[in-house]
């Protein structure tokens, strides 16, 4: 996938997984990532690791954007609906949304299913891909 | 236990909500004159002009406060101006009562308004890369109703939850807010209706998220011993506020945040931001749900109001289907809830919402709202929270 993330600093589109802090004193994981200093209130450090997150996940819960969403998203033309996915990173405590990608049936989303973070185009400006991570189901393993 | 710090409301005002597209000044000075009518105090007498603010409608939205001071005329009374999202109100009433509690201001005029364009609430422009609430709609596409999808769909998959369930809400408070003059939509529907209205964000339809509506609400509050010897009508009081933040972690994922907070290395507060809201404001009055004669809670969709009756203690969790079904929440029930109609059926004028519901409240504690009347109300709790971690719950008695 050639191109450039929409904005830079959430997430390595190389290595297909979210870019968090974890603080140095106490081991919090943030998403995005803090910049400088601990959200934990009984902490107080201000040294935080940038450090790349699961790559997998379970469905927290789903839902549609059945509408065009208004500025700063950049819809397709014409609009497709899309599913927007909040997924548990369990090793992280964290649950994080991200969009589907295109082509995830209803049928398949069900809460506590598998999923996997992957890059993809979210838009496309002046010939260039701009690039988001969105959520893949991982396909059930028989 | 320590005596509650009351405040008095003297009168209440609003400006019917609708879709008006005049200034947002109008409708609050409209809620404010209404209100001092309603005190019969004279717009001179009050001392502290406390404004919820709108960042909708440029800088003087910012300034409410002032800005609604100078459409009545400056008096060179005290100022504030709150912003708190959803929750500005509320940090409006909480201002005011703290300075009159203080000695500070005797009568005090809370006043919010907004327009609001149409659809969706967009974030405010610009490139901003640093703001979480712009970069959900951009990186995302996630619009308010996008959060209001995920709790309903985790409330199904949690309690079974039907469909039919999250519309019967929105009949509830279309059949009240048919009875509200204030109200913007007052036409009773039925499930089948609800249901049939285009889906928005699954498994929600249109009529099941709240619409943006243009409005204004206004209070004067005052010092219990100003409020007797003033000589009101039946004496309906603010008993306690509620602005709380979370606790960390908070593990709901909240507007405009794309993540929760992290579990991993802090343990989990004893209960969720929601309940954590209410839990403060019983214990600053000394009640529990039990005292409440009715509530008025933050509908932004029909789902979200039965997770309130949870969060509110009107019933166990996974229990406030049932309370639904069995009409406890409907005028007349036991806990009549969002006996106003709810945003269901105002849509919502952000910093008048909060407002709003106090409102309502002071008109069923003193027996006022005709057709919606919930008989012998003496204790109601409005609730509700704003973007970024604002908690509003105000209690009321008469
Ligand atoms: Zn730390």
């Amino acid at each position: 996938m050639t191109g450039t993330p929409a904005v830079e600093g959430f997430f390595d589109p190389e290595a297909q997984a979210l870019i968090g802090s974890k603080c140095t004193g106490c081991g919090t994981y943030a998403f995005p990532a803090r910049q400088g200093f601990c959200p934990n209130p009984h902490c107080g450090s201000d040294t935080v690791d940038l450090v790349p997150l699961s790559r997998t996940g379970k469905i927290w819960s789903y839902t549609s954007a059945s509408y065009q969403p208004p500025p700063p998203f950049v819809p397709a033309d014409p609009f497709v609906p899309f599913f927007i996915l909040a997924v548990e990173l369990a090793a992280e405590g964290l649950v994080v949304l991200g969009q589907a990608v295109a082509g995830t049936d209803a049928q398949d989303l069900r809460v506590g299913r598998d999923v996997e973070v992957v890059t993809d185009v979210l838009f496309t400006e002046d010939g260039e891909n701009k690039l988001v991570w969105k959520f893949k189901l991982v396909e059930a393993t028989k | 236990m320590t005596e509650p710090k009351r405040v008095a409301v003297l009168g209440v005002g609003m400006h019917p909500w609708g879709k008006w597209g005049r200034n947002f000044v109008e409708y609050g000075v409209a809620a404010a004159r209404a209100a001092l009518e309603d005190a019969g105090v004279a717009w001179p007498q009050v001392d502290l002009v406390a404004g919820a603010d709108t960042i909708r409608n440029g800088y003087p939205g910012f300034i409410a406060g002032a800005t609604f001071a100078q459409a009545l005329g400056f008096t060179g009374s005290r100022v504030s101006s709150s912003y708190a999202a959803c929750a500005s109100g509320a940090q409006a009433i909480a201002n005011a009562r703290a300075q009159i509690l203080a000695g500070l201001s005797e009568v005090a005029l809370v006043v919010g308004a907004d327009t609001t364009p149409k659809g969706f609430f967009a974030p405010v422009g610009g490139n901003r890369t640093d703001d979480p609430d712009w970069l959900r709609f951009h990186l995302l596409g996630a619009t308010n109703p996008t959060y209001f999808g995920l709790y309903a769909r985790r409330r199904m998959e949690r309690f079974g939850s039907t469909a039919e369930d999250f519309a019967s809400v929105k009949v509830k408070n279309a059949r009240h807010g048919a009875a509200n003059p204030n109200a913007r939509y007052r036409k009773q529907v039925t499930i089948e209706e609800v249901l049939a209205s285009p889906m928005v964000a699954d498994p929600l339809h249109l009529q099941e998220i709240c619409a943006t509506s243009d409005g204004g609400a206004a209070l004067i509050l005052s010092s219990v011993e100003f409020a007797k010897a003033h000589g009101i009508k039946p004496l309906v009081t603010i008993d306690a506020v509620s602005t709380v933040t979370p606790v960390y972690p908070n593990t709901t994922i909240e507007m405009p945040n794309f993540a929760t907070d992290s579990s991993a290395a802090v343990p989990l507060p004893k209960m969720g931001f929601r309940p954590s809201i209410t839990a403060a404001i019983y214990e600053e009055a000394g009640i529990g749900p039990k005292d409440l004669s009715m509530a008025e809670v933050y509908d932004l969709s029909t789902a979200l109001e039965l997770d309130w009756y949870e969060d509110l203690g009107l019933c166990g969790e996974g229990e406030a289907e049932q309370l639904l079904r069995s009409g406890a929440t409907t005028v007349g029930g036991r806990i009549p809830v969002n006996p106003s109609g709810g945003l269901a059926s105002f849509g919502e004028a952000i910093p008048a919402q909060a407002i709003a519901q106090v409102v309502e409240s002071v008109l069923q504690l003193r027996g006022e709202a005709h057709g919606r009347q919930i008989e012998g109300a003496r204790v109601a709790i409005t609730a509700n929270q704003g973007l970024f971690g604002h908690g509003s719950s105000v209690l009321l008695r008469r």
